[in-house]
């Protein structure tokens, strides 16, 4: 394929698959290991109520009143499971699926309720992203990539997905060894100083920045899919930390590419005529990873457990 | 408007909605409660996601093989088939994995949802329009529901009711202790597929009238709201499926009473009411009843720390302890003790010893174990016993008698 073809309609989307999955693949590491990994799919579905609410409040569709309103939305809902599961003594896993069920339930209630249909704004948007749409139209071959005035005319979502993605990574690097060490034993995490409950909470605030910038550019699922599939995929791969960090980033890179290109180009070969889902094509690539390092990861069995259950 | 939905005046395909979720709530209430007491609420969730590419696929199916593409009891098998699927993937990634069951749920959760999106926009893809109604799963669309739909939502919730009345004793010793029921010889896997089984005939029921992504609340929120009013698990079952129609009722009626009322939303969120009650109001577990627990707490710690200063003779300082004195006409507003005051205050001060004998006997140990300072030592002991420690504290000392 042509640069003149690529660099346009490709590239950027590519990019930003990329960028969202790594972005959500890092903090989804230690969810997974912490046993928090739900909680992506909590955010993902508490997202909409708050992007109506931002709407319904700022009377636009921008890009900020919205990641605000998601953020928002997805701060109470972690404030209202915590909440209820003190509050109530109830398990965990019945609190989240209380709250995030009933936010989600208000968000569509008030998508129907308000007049919205002038405006891009539906259920299937949140849940399916538009990856395919964010095309570059400025660019005319890989020359663009150095002229400023093409460059204007990227996608904004690829600039803020870049930076979403270097907030993650400075987040895991500068906090390595306490998240490690509090991910592993909270016990002696605690007893050397480190505040493990901000630390839990700060690592849940950042997945829920990760998952509302990559859910205005590629929809909930991928988030969900990129929180899980991905880290899970590695676990089988290493008893590393530091091995399964580095795997789950191949994975999410893996998935994104190749999602993209079958979602684009996959109808074509078998004869189809048009593209399908990019952002299902690529939870369902990371699907098949995990399903593959299930089968065959050299470390996919719990240790200790019986070879024969 | 509402009376009217209420009492099923609403017109023919409102009273179909309203009859068919009522159904829909009382299967979902009860199945749910043995999701939820086995600590397993959110496999719903991987369920209910992974009906998406049956769906899908019994639609491309039926439409090759020239048939309509929406005949409800098509797509519904399908659903079925691939929930199954799903949760055979979830119990295969838990129990040979490394993976725990959240990660499990979650991976199987977005994988058959984003393939079922894909299967979508191929189905979208191959033109022809006649895909309208396939995103209605997604929130559940009650619009233009017909009598064979009904009909299939009524024989469908009846018969996981029956199920579940044949299967209850089975279920609720795996979700109390699946130890002690393997070990009395119940075939615990089986069970606990059956019981997802049947989460999976709910979730596929209520496709039509939910959709796959609230259908998780009609199986998570009811049996919560019930735990709040009972420790037994037949009565959870029991308010649980009563919540469940309620919701599915009162919030199918309200849908219908007036336009932009989506029915699968509003039932949710009719559920979710009764849980914020039941989360403040009910007896025992309610916040309510915990606040006025800890404050009745409060008052006798209170009172009876009031009643050993004065005893004591040491000045009170402390504001509500005074004020709970005077009010229970123990002392007078100068802070003095009146009569009763005295002779409370010298009865705390002759317990306490009597306490203090009772916790260096050992032959008193079990009742020791029972000191918290508040409690009356005449509930623990019998007037015999305290009439001996008595003796043993003896009269006043020091005193030319």
């Amino acid at each position: 394929m042509s640069g003149e073809e690529f660099v346009p309609l490709s590239l950027t989307p590519l990019l930003i698959g990329i960028f969202a999955a790594v972005a959500c693949a890092l903090p989804g590491n230690f969810l997974v290991l912490r046993r928090q990994a739900l909680i992506g799919d909590a955010i993902s579905h508490v997202v909409l109520p708050g992007i109506v609410v931002a709407f319904l409040i700022s009377g636009v569709i921008a890009a900020w009143p919205m990641m605000l309103g998601a953020a928002g939305a997805a701060v109470v809902a972690v404030v209202l499971i915590e909440a209820i599961r003190r509050l109530g003594r109830i398990e965990p896993g019945a609190a989240m699926g209380v709250v995030f069920t009933t936010m989600f339930a208000g968000g569509v209630l008030l998508l129907e309720q308000t007049d919205t249909s002038t405006v891009h704004l539906d259920v299937e948007h949140a849940l399916y992203g538009n990856l395919e749409s964010l095309i570059w139209l400025d660019a005319t071959g890989w020359a663009s990539l150095w002229d400023a005035e093409a460059l204007a005319g990227l996608p904004v979502e690829l600039p803020r997905m870049f930076v979403t993605l270097i907030g993650v990574i400075l987040f895991t690097w500068l906090l390595w060894r306490p998240l490690k060490l509090s991910t592993f034993d909270e016990g002696f995490a605690r007893t050397v100083g480190i505040r493990t409950n901000l630390l839990g909470l700060a690592l849940v605030i950042v997945a829920a920045i990760a998952a509302v910038a990559a859910f205005d550019a590629v929809g909930s699922i991928i988030v969900i899919a990129m929180f899980i599939c991905p880290p899970a995929a590695a676990r089988m791969m290493t008893n590393q930390l530091e091995g399964q960090v580095a795997w789950s980033v191949i994975f999410a890179v893996i998935s994104a590419v190749s999602g993209y290109i079958l979602a684009g180009y996959g109808p074509l070969w078998l004869g189809g005529a048009d593209a399908v889902s990019a952002a299902g094509m690529i939870a369902t690539t990371s699907g098949l990873i995990l399903a593959l390092a299930a089968i065959f990861g050299p470390c996919r069995t719990r240790t200790g457990a019986p070879s024969q259950a | 408007m509402l009376w009217d939905a209420l009492f099923l005046q609403l017109g023919y395909n409102a009273t179909l909605v309203v009859i068919g979720a009522t159904l829909l709530g009382v299967s979902a209430g009860v199945t749910g409660t043995f999701l939820f007491l086995r600590k397993r609420a959110l496999v719903s969730d991987a369920i209910s996601h992974a009906t998406l590419p049956g769906v899908c696929i019994a639609f491309m199916a039926m439409v090759a093989l020239g048939g309509d593409g929406r005949n409800l009891v098509g797509l519904l098998a399908g659903s079925a088939v691939s929930a199954w699927v799903g949760l055979l993937c979830l119990n295969w990634l838990t129990r040979n994995t490394r993976l725990a069951e959240d990660a499990a749920i979650g991976a199987v959760l977005s994988v058959f949802f984003g393939f079922g999106v894909v299967l979508l926009t191929v189905i979208q893809t191959m033109g022809s329009g006649r895909q309208a109604g396939l995103e209605g799963f997604l929130l559940g669309s009650t619009a233009g529901m017909l009598w064979a739909d009904a009909l299939v939502i009524a024989i469908g919730g009846a018969g996981t009711l029956a199920l579940i009345l044949l299967m209850r004793r089975p279920m609720t010793l795996v979700a109390f202790d699946p130890e002690y029921a393997a070990a009395r010889g119940l075939p615990v896997d089986r069970i606990d597929l059956a019981m997802m089984g049947l989460v999976m005939a709910v979730t596929v029921v209520g496709l039509k009238i939910v959709g796959l992504i609230l259908i998780v609340a009609l199986l998570i929120i009811p049996p919560v709201t019930a735990r709040f009013w009972t420790e037994r698990s037949d009565r959870v079952v029991l308010l649980s499926g009563i919540a469940g129609g309620l919701a599915g009722y009162l919030g199918a009626a309200l849908s219908a009473s007036a336009p932009n009322l989506p029915t699968g939303p509003i039932i949710v969120l009719v559920s979710f009411a009764f849980f914020a009650l039941s989360l403040f109001l009910a007896p025992g577990r309610g916040v309510l009843a915990a606040i006025l627990r800890h404050m009745r707490f409060q008052r006798r710690v209170h009172l009876r720390q009031g009643l050993l200063a004065l005893a004591q003779g040491q000045p009170i300082y402390e504001k509500l302890t005074l004020r709970l004195l005077r009010r229970a006409g123990l002392v007078r507003a100068d802070g003095v003790a009146t009569d009763t005051g005295k002779a409370r205050a010298a009865k705390a001060l002759r317990d306490e010893k009597r306490w203090e004998i009772v916790r260096t006997d050992l032959a008193h140990e079990a009742a020791a174990a029972l000191y918290d300072g508040l409690r009356d030592i005449e509930t623990v002991l019998t007037r015999d016993q305290i009439a001996d420690i008595d003796r043993r504290i003896g009269g006043p000392q020091g005193i030319p008698s």
